[in-house]
């Protein structure tokens, strides 16, 4: 199957911009990065966000986006770290296809999946917007801490609009009937976070995994840590073909590909239950526990030792 | 069309915002004395008396300069001394500059403590300095200040998992570490499962604010005599979480009395043998 590599630059959006605002046009912006898409299944196309940090410096594109086109429907996967990715992506299906986007599918709560999710509302007619029974109730507490990163990180005004909050909820699963092909989703309980919802492609066998799949960049525990590695005993049972993670890269090689979050995620479970057998404390558990298995991942930095301290929080109430 | 002009709109101020993209931060890690918050805490606690800082052989405050979760960021504080009648801690104040209500815990100790120690979790809203105040018995009164780069501690969602949160309220858990000797202090923790709502998080859906909701006091007696009790406001971590120091007499029991803004009280106790 021969790759083709669609490449949908903003270059619209950025005449406009020039066009109907003199100041950001003489303030000589950084253009936003093109959204590449690469289909890599049929009718199944992927964009992979950058391997960084959510911020200005990546215009919030971190995370992977998709879109499955039906013959009657398309929907959405995950919407990006911005409206203008959002607007972005909307261009990358319309480009692609006439047919219309059906549902927007959040996999979880965190911005960098959800922010594009406004470019979608104003469709006529709007699509239908499907996440975990859990989603909105996460994104209603989340919301005006995310809006503040939004305005902090990204100069995007805090407005509550911003946020869209899904329409059809699932609690378990759901099958989404796109025309000769059907997505089954599936809700998760608590592990990534405590909303995370895959989704799965039944005619290529592609299964798009959510957050509840790192690779390259360093997983990160917003959830629950055990409940996290008894997911992903589940996820081996699956039979997926190739599998989109939330980041990294498109993989057949599966359940290997899971492999070393496992073994990072074990590396902290293991060393935080010591730790609180041997009485060292919270603080002196994340300068310690599993450095070495977080060395290799990218974004350590960043997250291993917020990790850490979210296992302890958690484990330490652990009979 | 609407939606896409004031999407475009936004994008133009998020391009436009990238050039300045550096937040302003309130907290200024090079003069612990200037922040007008800490003065008038200062005015309102301790008026003109003198306060000795640093007193590092007295009292030490452990912080990390850089916090990884702003709503979990441990903090530690050690004095140098054993608690005795002749010369104690009495009250331990702990002070987070930057947060919407700065004095985050008053700890009260008695000779019985053993030692005015105190480990925690707590809420850091913005880059802040945090303060250990030791007032002694006869007036005295120590400070040691850290400066802690974290923020949103405080208007952080409460909880990784809500449901299991609310369902566990009020469980608590209580032991003592080591090995337990007569009139020798012991070290105990006490960890309290409660979500500690601020009261400062707004709920998108109902546009209501979580109402706050949070741990206030806890009293800790061995054998029915105090050895500490701490008024405490929603600066302590989701999960309230205590390490600190009691000198068990004889056999006894060491008991905590915890009690909630929603003035729900939970209780837990523990019976201590020292070795002779």
């Amino acid at each position: 199957m021969g790759a083709r590599v669609l490449r949908f630059v903003l270059p619209a959006l950025v005449r406009l911009m020039a066009a109907g605002c003199a100041v950001a046009a003489a303030a000589e912006p950084p253009a936003l990065a093109p959204l590449d898409l690469i289909e890599i299944a049929d009718g199944v196309y992927v964009h992979e966000g950058k391997q960084e940090s959510w911020g200005a410096t990546t215009h919030g594109d971190v995370a992977n986006l998709g879109f499955i086109v039906g013959s009657r429907c398309v929907a959405v996967i995950d919407s990006g770290g911005s409206p203008a990715i959002g607007v972005a992506l909307r261009a990358a299906v319309e480009r692609t296809t006439p047919t219309p986007i059906c549902y927007v599918i959040n996999t979880h709560t965190h911005p960098d999946h959800v922010f594009g999710n406004v470019a979608f509302t104003g469709m006529d007619p709007p699509p239908q917007f499907v996440g975990h029974a859990r989603l909105a109730a996460a994104l209603a507490a989340r919301a005006p801490f995310y809006l503040n990163a939004l305005e902090r990180d990204l100069g995007i005004a805090a407005d509550p609009a911003l946020i869209v909050f899904p329409g059809v909820p699932v609690a378990d699963t759901l099958e989404l009937d796109l025309g000769e092909r059907v997505l089954s989703l599936r809700a998760w309980p608590t592990a990534h976070t405590d909303n995370d919802l895959t989704v799965f492609d039944e005619r290529t066998g592609t299964l798009f995994a959510s957050d509840l799949l790192f690779v390259g960049h360093i997983p990160v525990i917003d959830g629950r840590l055990t409940g996290w590695l008894s997911v992903m005993q589940e996820m081996v049972k699956m039979r997926p073909a190739r599998v989109v993670p939330g980041h990294g890269g498109v993989s057949a090689d599966w359940p290997g590909i899971m492999a070393p979050q496992e073994q990072y995620l074990r590396a902290i479970l293991d060393q935080t239950r010591e730790a609180i057998r041997n009485r060292v404390t919270i603080g002196e558990a994340v300068e310690r526990v599993a450095n070495d298995a977080a060395t290799e991942w990218l974004l350590a930095e960043q997250f291993h030792r917020r990790n850490v301290t979210a296992a302890y929080a958690e484990l330490e109430w652990e009979d | 069309m609407n939606t896409v002009r004031q999407l475009i709109a936004a994008a133009t101020i998020s391009l436009l915002a990238l050039s300045a993209s550096a937040f302003a931060q309130s907290g200024n890690a090079d003069d612990p004395d200037a922040n007008p918050m800490w003065q008038q805490v200062r005015a309102s606690l301790f008026k003109e008396r003198p306060i000795i800082s640093p007193a590092d052989d007295m009292i030490v405050l452990e912080a990390p300069s850089r916090a990884q979760d702003a709503a979990i960021v441990p903090i530690s504080i050690k004095t140098r001394f054993a608690q005795s009648k002749e010369r104690y801690v009495d009250k331990l104040y702990l002070i987070i500059d930057n947060n919407p209500s700065p004095v985050g815990a008053v700890f009260h100790f008695t000779p019985l403590s053993g030692r005015a120690d105190i480990e925690t979790r707590v809420r850091v809203d913005a880059y802040t300095h945090i303060r250990a105040i030791a007032e002694m018995n006869d007036g005295q009164i120590y400070m040691s200040t850290r400066f802690v780069k974290a923020s949103g501690g405080c208007s952080a969602p409460p909880g990784k998992d809500a449901a299991a949160a609310m369902a566990s309220l009020g469980k608590m858990r209580f032991r003592v570490e080591g090995d337990v000797a007569a009139n020798k202090p012991v070290l105990a923790q006490l960890m309290i499962s409660h979500p500690n709502n601020s009261g400062l998080v707004m709920d998108q859906l109902t546009r209501h604010y979580t109402p706050a909701h949070f741990v206030r006091k806890i009293e800790v007696s061995y054998a029915g005599k105090p050895v500490l009790t701490a008024d405490v406001d929603f600066s302590i971590s989701e999960n309230p979480n205590f390490r600190f120091y009691f000198i068990p007499t004889g056999e006894g029991e060491l008991k905590a009395e915890v009690v909630d803004t929603n003035d729900l009280r939970f209780e837990t106790a523990l019976n201590v043998q020292p070795e002779k």
